[in-house]
């Protein structure tokens, strides 16, 4: 990397300015086209049929009566259905065999002509089971549970340093406490729909993905063609949070369908049926022991995660690997245990391991702090590491530190009197909390191209998604500085796989993933044109230009971001109602390439996690085997009135070791730390150490 | 002139099968003369029928309000509304809230105040928003509004005020502190403008 990877860039300079987003025009009047949006001529309508028992296999189809509705076209079955070649995924082998492996999972497929049509058609067909007994029932003792050898993105299942139990008995203070969180449902507020459609052997869909680059493979390989004889558009996508990261089944049965009647078909997921089959956070029951001198620092930290998979497929929500970065830790044990249930398959949810480990992590360490008498905020700084803990890596930036501080001055955090349940206003008990977050840098190689025009315009094209993040926005901001050129000159083409293949919006990745080979091709572009004498050619100069070998160095440094949420609660002693009065992070999460669209995502992070906090979660009901909360009227998200002052602020972090722009991603990192920093809230405003989330009105009342 | 199309019987669909009744429904000002399924709801028709996908299908049962639209000038969730029941009704879709290029206040603000992400609930919150300023105007209370406020007076739109109005419009970007601030901007700056009262907001831009 140069040492100014910028050396053109123009003052003021485009990176980290405002700018409105690019669609937002399109938003906000209704233009915007989302993939079931999408009607071509002769377009029909799919209505899936879920499994109504947690396991068995299906013995009978009757399809007879629901043929006989008018407007069906077709019912598919495991036994009419095109049959798909084998995929490392197996949700995705929809209609392929008799197996039910969950409640929910889809076992036909109605077509007709309307949605009205499709919808009544799939309720009259008839299915019959041979049922086998089922468990969804997830506890840190069942017999099946297993350590595996990874957990969700790669890292190792388990991991010890030093000798922890010895370190934990030797410890003058210590802390043994077990927290929970429940399956919780990301319900992008647009379901899951694709629109497909076959035209001479070539397919296209318009899919709600966060990555088309990779559902334009898998359907490939699912149908057997060629990548280029697949078209995957994710033009617009309204929200993911994990869950349309990889393609989920509605692509696949659309694509089935158009093809079974020779007409385009479209599959849009009713909202019930989705925490079944779009994938869901993995509840987790996590103990965690802490070990420290009487100075708060800690000598023994282990995170021992249980955690439940399907069936179908292994994933482990990797919640105990925040601990292995964030504190001063010789002695440390962390480790996964997961058992696969007869459940429907977990998947990614915003910060996946992150979210959920921190919650634990730092609501431990808030206990030791009161255990300790000393202010939580300086607790966590007498522990900070010089070196990543688990690898004796240097981190590439670590301001930790810096955010605690800068958050509890803006937050005024001190003077702050730690005892419990003593500030009280009429029925209402009031308490603040503090907690950190983290989260990975994660860049994956990817291609882009950039173009110049005879006509002085220029040319993005690279397939990045904009699930909500300002990705158009922001990459052409990054082409501006790196050709130095105002953005009103460049154009930008993003969401089709028909363009340079990129990487998924996710893993907060895409920027800095994306963001990199753009800013290639246009440094490279800019070379070329100065070369290049006399008028451009009427076809214009291109460049295409890959990332695949910077990216795949192992970087010598720990990078993440790093965060500090404090939050002010008021607890309802008469209801047991807890609502938050206000909240506020600070983020060093790198260089942030558009202030506005940056503090809509980091607030927004914190708001889900303010849902996580006290009104989010799902249970799997032990006698039917499904999520017993899954549509939006019994599992809640925060509403507006829920989401009092939100503040969000950022360091002016420079870190050399990440990409050109400098930066480090953040769409996940704000709902890193906003659970545990409104239990600890609570627990200031009551004195009540609450573990199990969320913190609804039932469980707080009790301890009142 | 946005009644001279409306049938004097208002609600009087007419038969065709079993299945299907002709009506009409005047939407963003242009009649449309339909024969559609009774099971259709507003949203779909709007959707699929009319091509007019604005208005967002985010939970098909009432739950988020994406799919809010207005209704003779007040919100409506328009996936719970049977369109064989709205014969004779004036719809407004997000899409009819512009005059040509010129977006309506509440859009500018939108934009302005980077109130949408995703922009999946996006058209239905601002949908909602200008149901809110017509019913604060014309003196609906809320939950909030304090008690002993003159009946029918004008409601103040305060933050808590817009916050629980909007609170029917689920946002799962979390864009509720911006949209706050959107819908505060237009209500502070039409206090005195006419758009607001004189009829229901939203309705007759571009009929
Ligand atoms: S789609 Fe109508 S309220 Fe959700
Ligand atoms: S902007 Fe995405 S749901 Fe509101």
């Amino acid at each position: 990397m140069s040492p100014d990877p910028f050396p053109l860039g123009p003052h003021p300079h485009p990176l980290g300015a405002p700018l409105v987003r690019r669609e937002g025009r399109e938003k906000v009047t209704g233009t915007a086209r989302y993939a079931a949006e999408h009607t071509p001529p002769g377009c029909a309508y799919g209505w899936p049929v879920p499994a109504t028992v947690a396991r068995g296999r299906i013995t009978a189809v009757e399809t007879d009566e629901a043929l006989a509705l008018p407007g069906v076209c077709a019912v598919l079955t495991h036994e009419n259905a095109p049959r798909l070649a084998a995929t490392d995924d197996p949700t995705l082998s929809v209609l392929q065999e008799d197996r039910v492996p969950h409640r929910g999972w889809y076992v036909a497929l109605a077509v007709a002509d309307s949605l009205e049509a499709a919808r009544a058609a799939a309720e009259a067909v008839r299915v019959t089971y041979e049922t086998g007994e089922h468990d969804v029932g997830l506890s840190a003792d069942h017999p099946r549970l297993y350590e595996p050898e990874t957990a969700n993105g790669g890292y190792p299942g388990t991991r010890e340093r030093g000798d922890f139990e010895g370190a934990f008995a030797a410890a003058p203070v210590t802390v043994d406490a077990t927290y929970t969180v429940p399956p919780l449902h990301n319900h992008p507020m647009e379901p899951h729909a694709s629109t497909a459609r076959w035209t001479d052997g070539h397919l296209t869909v318009h899919d709600s993905s966060q990555g088309s680059t990779r559902v334009c493979e898998d359907l490939a390989a699912l149908f057997k063609l060629d990548k280029d004889e697949v078209t995957v558009v994710s033009e617009h996508v309204g929200g993911g949070f994990g869950s349309k990261g990889t393609p989920r089944p509605q692509a696949v049965l659309a694509a089935m369908a158009a093809r079974h009647i020779g007409r385009p078909v479209k599959v849009s997921l009713p909202r019930r049926e989705m925490p079944a089959v779009v994938g869901h956070r993995a509840p987790t029951v996590q103990r965690v022991r802490l070990g420290a001198r009487d100075d708060g620092v800690i000598t023994a930290l282990s995170h021992e995660i249980a955690t439940h998979t399907s069936t179908v497929k292994e994933f482990v929500e990797q919640a105990a690997v925040p601990a292995r970065i964030m504190y001063t830790s010789p002695n440390s044990r962390t480790v996964h245990r997961v058992v696969p249930l007869d459940v429907p398959s977990p998947s990614w949810m915003r910060a996946p391991g992150e979210a959920p480990g921190m919650y634990a992590l730092e609501s431990a360490v808030d206990e030791l702090a009161v255990l300790l008498d000393i202010d939580p905020v300086e607790l966590r700084m007498r522990n900070e590491p010089d070196t990543e803990p688990d690898s004796d890596r240097p981190f590439s930036s670590r301001h930790l530190v810096d955010c605690l501080r800068e958050g509890a001055e803006r937050f005024g955090w001190l003077p702050r009197d730690p005892r419990p349940a003593v500030r009280r206003q009429g029925d209402l008990l009031l308490g603040t909390g503090v907690a950190a977050a983290t989260y990975p840098v994660l860049i994956v190689g990817s291609d882009a191209e950039a173009h110049a025009d005879a006509d002085g315009s220029y040319r993005i094209r690279v397939n990045a998604t904009d699930i909500g993040t300002g990705a158009r926005t922001v990459l052409v901001q990054i082409a501006a500085a790196a050709l130095n050129v105002p953005e009103d000159r460049i154009r930008i083409e993003i969401g089709s796989s028909d363009l340079p293949p990129a990487f998924l919006a996710g893993g907060s990745a895409g920027t800095g993933s994306w963001g990199w080979v753009v800013h290639k091709a246009c440094t490279q572009l800019v070379a070329r044109l100065r070369e290049h004498h006399g008028p451009l050619p009427a076809e214009g100069l291109t460049v295409a230009a890959d990332t695949r070998k910077e990216t795949a160095e192992q970087s010598p440094y720990s990078r993440h971001s790093f965060g500090a949420t404090f939050a002010e609660v008021q607890v309802d002693t008469a209801t047991g109602e807890v609502r938050v009065r206000r909240m506020l992070g600070v983020y060093a999460a790198g260089r942030i390439l558009n202030s506005r669209t940056a503090r809509s995502q980091f607030i927004g992070g914190m708001t889900m996690g303010l849902g996580m906090a006290l009104m989010e979660g799902s249970g799997l009901d032990p006698a039917f085997g499904d999520f017993a909360e899954c549509d939006l009227a019994s599992y809640h998200v925060p509403a507006c009135a829920d989401v009092p002052l939100i503040e969000a602020y950022w360091l002016d972090e420079e870190d050399p070791h990440l990409n050109p722009m400098g930066s480090k991603g953040i769409g996940e990192i704000g709902i890193v730390g906003t659970a545990a920093a409104i239990g600890n809230a609570v627990r200031h405003a009551t004195g009540v150490r609450l573990r199990d989330l969320p913190l609804t009105p039932d469980k707080v009342l009790r301890h009142l | 002139m946005e009644s001279t199309h409306q049938p004097a019987d208002a609600g009087g669909s007419r038969s065709v099968s079993d299945q299907c009744s002709e009506l009409v429904l005047y939407v963003n000002g242009k009649p449309h003369t339909l024969t559609l399924d009774h099971r259709a709801t507003v949203l779909d028709v709007l959707r699929e029928d009319l091509g007019l996908t604005g208005a967002k299908k985010g939970c098909d049962h009432g739950q988020c309000g994406a799919c809010t639209v207005l209704v003779d000038g007040r919100r409506a969730n328009s996936c719970l509304l049977l369109a064989v029941a709205q014969d004779g009704r004036r719809i407004t879709t997000v899409e009819g809230l512009a005059e040509g290029e010129r977006l309506h206040p509440l859009q500018e603000a939108f934009l302005e105040r980077d109130a949408l992400q995703c922009g999946y609930c996006t058209p239905g919150q601002i949908c909602s928003a200008v149901g809110v300023l017509a019913e604060a105007a014309d003196g609906f209370p809320s939950h909030v509004t304090p008690p002993g406020t003159g009946s029918g007076a004008p409601v103040e739109l305060t933050d808590d005020e817009i916050r629980e109005r909007m609170s029917g419009n689920l946002c799962r970007c979390g864009a509720y502190p911006r949209i706050v601030e959107a819908v505060g901007d237009v209500s502070a700056r039409a206090g005195a403008a006419s758009w607001t009262s004189g009829g229901p907001a939203g309705q007759g831009v571009a009929s």
